[in-house]
């Protein structure tokens, strides 16, 4: 009932091949290669919980065909940064901006995004960047504090 | 050996942070072990029925399917497959009929998901419709009857007498009387009377139910592995060994982090089917919910609240009575507990002589209802904090005032005659009215915007009594492990216990490994819910520190050393010649509990209380019925906070939770199917729904029977926010909601109707 073909992409800066059915997500072909950082939570596209980046851009990978990733450049959570932590994922600790973890691979991947486009954003630039990301935890005024103190962390690295 | 650190009572970041940032924190969701199968759940359509017949002859058929099961197929390796921690009402697979849309009927299992997927559609069930029941208040009466027999489990006494009653949907009638409301009622000056419902809502962690579970191998015949994203891993081992009759030791339950649980994961959710499949198909199964399917699973009672009361002119309740009909769904779940342990707080946190509760746990043909952060607390707290404002309003009296006038104070008693003891709600209302600038007045807008405000206290028992125990081992170099079964799922449970070893045994946090739910390692636990952690695991742990460190100071007596001043290898370098031994520390801790008489009145009902008040300010569009909360004020009383920052995270966790509970979440029913179940349907907050000012606080409090002055603090930040909103509404424009959830549209409609021009539908 599948059909198969193989797919050869870059994964955190080294370069992949995988076999997979044209029928699957990009989710599930990470998972499958032991990546487990995006995780697929409400399978719409909703949660952001399964959020990678392909070529630069921020996408839900449960809707996401890995066919599609053929050729392209993903980076996930997992992406070394030899050992250390970022300015986001210090801040992250810091303000103390998640509880059970599920869904901070996904807020921490956008917010890098948010600081790319915009280094000193308003909170209402962090509303509007991370309103397709949920917690229910509900870590939502440690992650706004968190955002920003990653803005500031930057600063003063640059 | 020095103890230096002050650990309890700082904000130290989490032990696991690190893994959380990084991707790495392990969960089952994303579990998967060699030779593993996958099973996919078909599902019922009808709400009740009666089975006629299962086709699955297409589905196996299938390629790629390795088994299809029906309940039947279930009996071969379970011969009674009935589970649940109140009644064995629950089958594992549908056995004879369907008691709601979404019950798991037959099960497929497949190496590959898509394919157990495909196959579940190919499977066809005939069915015989029953008529349903739905609404809690018509399960009392109705003819439809959920289960023909009642099936009590035998560990609570108080449904014993339920046992083989036929004919009946109340899983559970709990009644507390003191003094005589009738008379009060016909001496007061004035009488209210409300009714109020809250809607059926659902926990929606992110990680949904997930159990693998692996069999062993032919040489270990008769035991099974299961990972499963629980919070009662002793629970699950207990049950799913008495499904088998099989020893507790046959089975091991392990536990790494939960992707949130909040009351969902409590009891046995996804391990009896998972078990069940492994143990027929001789292969590890994983069990794994989507989103959809967690609608089918557990959610959060839909309530009918009648409430009562007698007041004198001046504002002060001498009488109330309250009815409550808990909507539990076709299994009772924890309902019947909730019935009990939170319906007699059903009164609120006033001094009321005369008191009458009656609280029904009912069975209704929808997903069944369990816990959900506050154990049935915040649905009572709508009710008597909406109704004490409609007091309030009725006499012309302050709604401070009024509460300042009732609140229970230190050592009075309690509806169930308990005296409060270490329940700070007068310091936690003056905060709150502190903070609100409560005497100030506030603008209250003009034309078509108006504000007002809005404020609600709530209390709950802890569930009791409950036991907890723990292993503290010092390892030779002065490193140390703590074996604790409490499950952290993200209220931070791994730091909070790890800063109670240090504070004990000066060994520094860092140095501290909290070994994680393993029930073949981690001694019992009776459950990671209803904030029960910090104090009875916080007391086994602070017990088993202290065995340790008393028997570490013996040993370097024994030794010659000084029990102070040698740094822990060198008396375990002097003992054993090397870096060699450990020392272990055990602990138990159950509190003193006394159950109540037949009106419900005990001297001891909980070891402690729970406190938690919200103030709301609104904003009001009085031509659309449009409305913002514009700012939250959250005060609780957790004691002494272990770990003031995420104390502190949970309180606003909790009240964001609730305000989804209160604004916008709601399962939608048509003839008892889910209309909503995907989060495209179902809204909960989101960070754009946080209100512009949010402020938590937990009050300078002590509980002087917790371990270092803690208890729990989960739940709490949930109590007052739905009434506290519903009460600033009222404020704002002069119209009273009494159904959850809070829409613009309800405003809208009770705003046409005070100006006397109600639609047409209305």
């Amino acid at each position: 009932m599948t059909t198969t073909r193989t797919i050869h992409f870059t994964l955190n800066g080294e370069p992949v091949s995988a076999q997979i059915g044209t029928h699957q997500n990009l989710v599930e072909v990470l998972q499958a290669r032991g990546l487990t950082g995006a995780r697929e939570s409400c399978a719409q596209g909703l949660c952001g919980c399964c959020t990678v980046l392909v070529n630069g851009m921020a996408v839900s990978a449960c809707l996401y065909l890995a066919a599609f990733a053929d050729g392209a450049e993903v980076r996930t959570i997992e992406q070394s940064n030899n050992g250390e932590l970022d300015a986001v994922q210090e801040a992250f600790i810091e303000c103390g901006a998640f509880q059970c973890g599920y869904c901070t691979p996904g807020f921490i991947l956008m917010t890098r995004q948010l600081l790319d486009a915009h280094s000193d954003p308003s909170e209402d630039d962090i509303r509007h960047y991370l309103s397709g990301n949920l917690c229910r935890c509900a870590a939502y005024p440690e992650i706004i504090k968190a955002v920003k103190l990653a803005a500031q962390k930057r600063q003063d690295k640059s | 050996m020095t103890i230096s650190t002050a650990a309890v009572g700082r904000s130290i970041p989490r032990l696991e942070a690190r893994a959380k940032v990084t991707g790495r924190a392990e969960y089952v969701h994303n579990l998967s072990v060699p030779g593993m199968l996958v099973a996919k759940v078909y599902r019922s359509t009808l709400a009740h029925a009666r089975i006629r017949g299962i086709d699955v002859s297409a589905a196996r058929a299938l390629p790629g399917v390795h088994a299809v099961y029906t309940g039947e197929d279930i009996r071969r390796v379970i011969a009674e497959p009935y589970y649940g921690p109140a009644f064995h009402d629950q089958p594992i697979l549908a056995l004879d009929k369907v008691h709601y849309a979404g019950e798991p009927v037959a099960v497929v299992l497949a190496a590959d998901a898509h394919v157990a997927e495909a196959a579940t559609r190919l499977i066809e069930a005939q069915y015989d419709e029953l008529p349903a029941v739905y609404d809690e208040v018509e399960a009392m009466t109705s003819k439809a009857v959920v289960h023909e027999v009642l099936k009590p489990a035998g560990t609570f006494a108080d449904l014993k007498h339920l046992k083989d009653k036929r004919d009946t949907n109340i899983a559970l009638d709990f009644h507390l009387r003191r003094g005589d409301v009738e008379q009060a009622f016909a001496a007061a000056d004035h009488v209210f009377e409300h009714t109020f419902r809250t809607q059926q809502v659902l926990h929606v962690p992110l990680e949904a139910f997930a159990t693998v579970a692996i069999p062993a191998g032919e040489h270990k015949t008769g035991t099974l592995t299961l990972h499963s994203s629980t919070q009662s891993p002793s629970f699950v081992r207990i049950e799913i060994a008495r499904l088998f009759g099989w020893p507790e030791n046959k089975v091991r339950v392990i536990v790494p982090y939960l992707g949130g649980g909040f009351g969902a994961k409590v009891y046995v959710k996804s391990e009896a089917l998972a078990a069940a499949c492994a143990m027929l198909a001789r292969r590890p199964v994983k069990f794994a919910c989507t989103m959809e399917e967690q609608f089918y699973m557990i959610t959060k009672h839909a309530t009918t609240l009648r409430i009562k009361s007698g007041v004198t002119r001046d504002g002060k309740i001498t009488a109330r009575e309250c009815e409550v009909w808990w909507n539990g769904g076709a299994y009772a779940d924890i309902g019947p507990r909730v019935t009990q342990k939170s319906g007699f707080t059903a009164a609120g946190p006033y001094e009321i002589d005369n008191v009458k509760i009656d609280s029904y746990a009912l069975y209704t043909n929808l997903p069944a209802a369990g816990a959900l952060r506050g154990f049935g607390i915040p649905q009572l707290v709508w009710a008597y904090e909406s109704h004490t404002d409609m007091i309030a309003r009725g006499i012309n009296i302050d709604p401070l005032e009024i509460r300042r006038k009732n609140l229970l104070r230190e050592g009075r008693p309690q509806a169930t005659g308990t005296l409060m003891h270490d329940a700070a709600l007068d310091l936690v209302l003056e905060r709150l009215a502190t903070r609100m600038q409560w005497s100030q007045p506030l603008d209250r807008g003009t034309e078509t915007v108006r504000r007002g405000r809005g404020m609600a206290i709530g209390f709950k028992a802890s569930i009791s009594p409950t036991t907890s125990m723990a292993i503290v081992n010092i390892n030779a170099d002065g490193s140390c492990n703590l074996y604790s079964s409490t499950v952290d799922m993200g209220q931070g449970s791994d730091t909070a216990m790890a800063q109670m070893v240090s504070e004990v045994t000066g060994v520094p946090v860092e140095k501290i490994t909290v070994v994680h739910p393993d029930t073949d390692v981690t001694p019992y636990d009776m459950a990671t819910l209803g904030s029960r952690s910090t104090y009875h695991m916080g007391h086994a742990v602070k017990n088993a520190a202290e065995d340790a460190r008393d028997k570490l100071f013996s040993l370097a007596r024994e030794l010659g050393l000084s029990a102070e001043t040698t740094p822990i290898p060198d008396i375990f370098k002097k003992k054993y010649g090397m870096q060699a031994g450990n020392i272990v520390g055990v602990g138990s801790f159950i509190p003193p509990y006394i159950s109540p008489d037949a009106n419900g009145q005990t001297t001891d009902a909980t070891p402690f209380w729970m406190i938690g008040a919200t103030g709301a300010e609104v904003e009001v569009d009085t031509e659309t019925g449009e409305f913002k909360v514009t700012r939250l004020v959250n005060l609780v009383d957790v004691g002494k906070a272990i770990n003031p920052a995420i104390v502190e995270t949970q309180i606003s966790g909790a009240t964001i939770m609730q305000l989804g509970f209160t604004l916008t979440e709601a399962m939608n029913f048509d003839a008892g199917q889910v209309t909503n179940a995907s989060l495209a349907d179902y809204k909960i907050p989101g960070i754009r729904d946080i209100p512009p000012a949010m402020e938590n606080e937990a009050v300078d409090a002590n509980q002087r029977s917790g371990p270092f002055g803690a208890k729990g603090v989960g739940e709490s930040g949930t109590f007052g926010v739905s009434p506290a909103i519903a009460n600033a509404i009222d404020d704002a424009v002069g119209v009273r909601l009494t159904s959850l959830p809070l829409t613009a549209e309800a405003v809208y409609r009770a705003l046409r109707v005070k100006a006397g021009k109600p639609l047409i539908d209305n």
